[in-house]
């Protein structure tokens, strides 16, 4: 299988199934036309009559060799070979754990997820011994995993601060023992932020993801407290004092969400790097259809013409000396995830779960506050297994809409949690973010391509 | 080749030979939780 699309001037072709990526010319971009997934050793009889008036004989002959050569290597047209890789998914250790350190929240974002901090619930912290478990749970089922990540996520977590930092020394306080790394993330608004706090996030956190929306205006529309002000002047000073202080060593992105209000989300990330934020995620909000500020379908063209705006800024500040990275632009192709990882996908209820203040367990924080999916329980460490395993085969082989299409080893079938919420079922692929991810890539893809061919330009045509 | 210019060595397939240790991050615990994109992720595999 393979996927041929132009942007910015480059003919690009993905074989998907190898991972290989190509630029083509111009004669052997037209020949794509004449070949249905191989390449037989002479160029099809109607290729030739058809193409010869307009690059000539040799051009063709010479274009064509390069296309069969590509395919005898196995990187173009290759096979998907991974099928059976799919089944063995099971049982894997849980490695990584969303902990629901806050059901509570001191902002009331009008779109958020998790219904403004409480997940449809009680407003509650968790309490130390909740997590302790978590942390013992999370060992426990962890095998011969070296690696864990437990995230600090909410609600808003420095609600619930002393528990975060209890939390890590506990954990800290296993991993000799049982020959374990813990890394932790934390997910904040800012508003709770002061100088002890940022110090402990950047001495303890190898990521840190900081919610702020972009200009003033946008942050502030949806991004409000509880009398409805927005939270812009009090978060951003203290962003700005957590990321000067910050080791490059560590992570951190500036995370927002653009809505139908900011469609024209590229001047956000202009602002972001205004205010010296270069690590950036930008994601489109996922919320019911009717509301006024969701990304509908119709959307869609509006949103793609401003991904390739976004790519064109990301290109000219690279070439410039000032790149910066954008989360959903960054893809290695050369040491990028093994195709294990890739059917994996984002494993939620496999190797991945998050734990509520209660202690109830769920395949991920979006599945939180629906009873039907709760999986177990840190406290009596119970865990269905079953439940486990269906997570565990639902990938790119087990989801129809993915198992044809080009981009399934780079979003590794997407969002279940998504699917379930606005198609049914946590097997069929929600169409807007399908788009939404395909486009991604393709502009990731052609990034890569123009600061390859960055100088001379001999490949765009 | 003058016509095409391949722009990775990436081998889906030796991949698979060689990987599969698991000590990657999980996607969504790096910055997005509301979508997936796996491919972003960085190869922690010290034997590959």
């Amino acid at each position: 299988m393979i996927h041929r699309y132009v942007s910015n001037g480059y003919r690009i072709v993905l074989d998907t199934n190898s991972g290989a990526v190509h630029i083509f010319g111009e004669a052997p971009f037209a020949m794509l036309d004449y070949l249905d997934g191989s390449v037989p050793d002479k160029p099809p009889e109607g290729m030739l009559r058809d193409l010869s008036d307009r690059f000539g004989e040799e051009t063709l002959r010479e274009g064509y060799g390069e296309i069969l050569e590509l395919y005898r290597k196995g990187q173009l047209f290759s096979a998907d070979v991974y099928g059976p890789y799919a089944a063995l998914l099971k049982n894997a250790p849980i490695k990584s754990m969303c902990l629901n350190i806050a059901h509570d929240c001191n902002l009331r974002c009008r779109y958020c997820f998790a219904a403004q901090g409480d997940f449809g619930g009680e407003r509650m912290l968790m309490p130390f011994s909740v997590a302790k478990s978590a942390v013992d749970f999370l060992v426990a089922h962890s095998g011969a995993r070296h690696n864990l990540e437990l995230d600090f996520f909410g609600g808003e977590p420095l609600m619930n601060f002393d528990v975060v930092k209890k939390t890590v020394a506990y954990a800290h306080s296993l991993e000799k023992q049982h020959n374990k790394n813990f890394r932790f993330t934390i997910t904040t608004n800012g508003l709770l932020l002061n100088d002890d706090r940022i110090d402990f996030i950047n001495r303890e956190m190898s990521n840190c993801i900081l919610s702020l929306d972009g200009r003033k205006e946008v942050n502030d529309r949806l991004r409000v407290r509880v009398d409805g002000s927005g939270c812009y002047d009090s978060i951003v000073p203290k962003f700005q004092k957590l990321v000067a202080r910050r080791s490059r060593e560590k992570d951190y992105y500036v995370r927002g969400t653009f809505t139908k209000y900011n469609l024209d989300f590229t001047n956000d990330v202009k602002h972001y790097l205004e205010l010296g934020f270069p690590e950036i995620s930008v994601e489109p909000v996922v919320s019911d259809p009717r509301l006024d500020y969701s990304i509908r379908e119709e959307d869609l063209p509006r949103v793609s013409e401003e991904y390739d705006r976004l790519s064109q800024l990301v290109i000219e500040r690279a070439k410039e000396g000032r790149g910066f990275d954008f989360f959903h632009f960054m893809v290695d192709l050369n040491q990028g995830p093994c195709v294990i990882k890739r059917l994996r996908g984002c494993s939620c209820g496999n190797e991945y779960v998050a734990v509520t203040p209660t202690g109830d367990v769920y395949p991920c924080h979006q599945f939180v506050g629906k009873p039907e999916w709760r999986m177990g329980s840190v406290l009596d460490d119970t865990l269905d297994t079953e439940m486990k395993n269906r997570f565990a085969l639902t990938n790119v082989y087990s989801k129809p809409e993915c198992r044809g299409c080009w981009a399934k080893f780079y979003c590794s079938g997407g969002c279940n949690a998504n699917n379930l919420e606005y198609e049914g079922d946590i097997r069929r692929p929600h169409k807007v973010s399908c788009f939404l991810e395909k486009k991604r890539l393709e502009c990731a893809i052609m990034i890569q391509a123009a600061l390859a061919d960055s100088g001379n330009e001999q490949m765009r045509g | 080749m003058k016509q095409i210019k391949t722009l990775n060595r990436a081998n889906l397939k030796e991949s698979a030979a060689r990987g599969g240790c698991g000590e990657c991050q999980a996607s969504c615990q790096s910055a997005c939780k509301t979508s997936c994109t796996v491919t972003n992720q960085k190869c922690e595999n010290k034997n590959r």
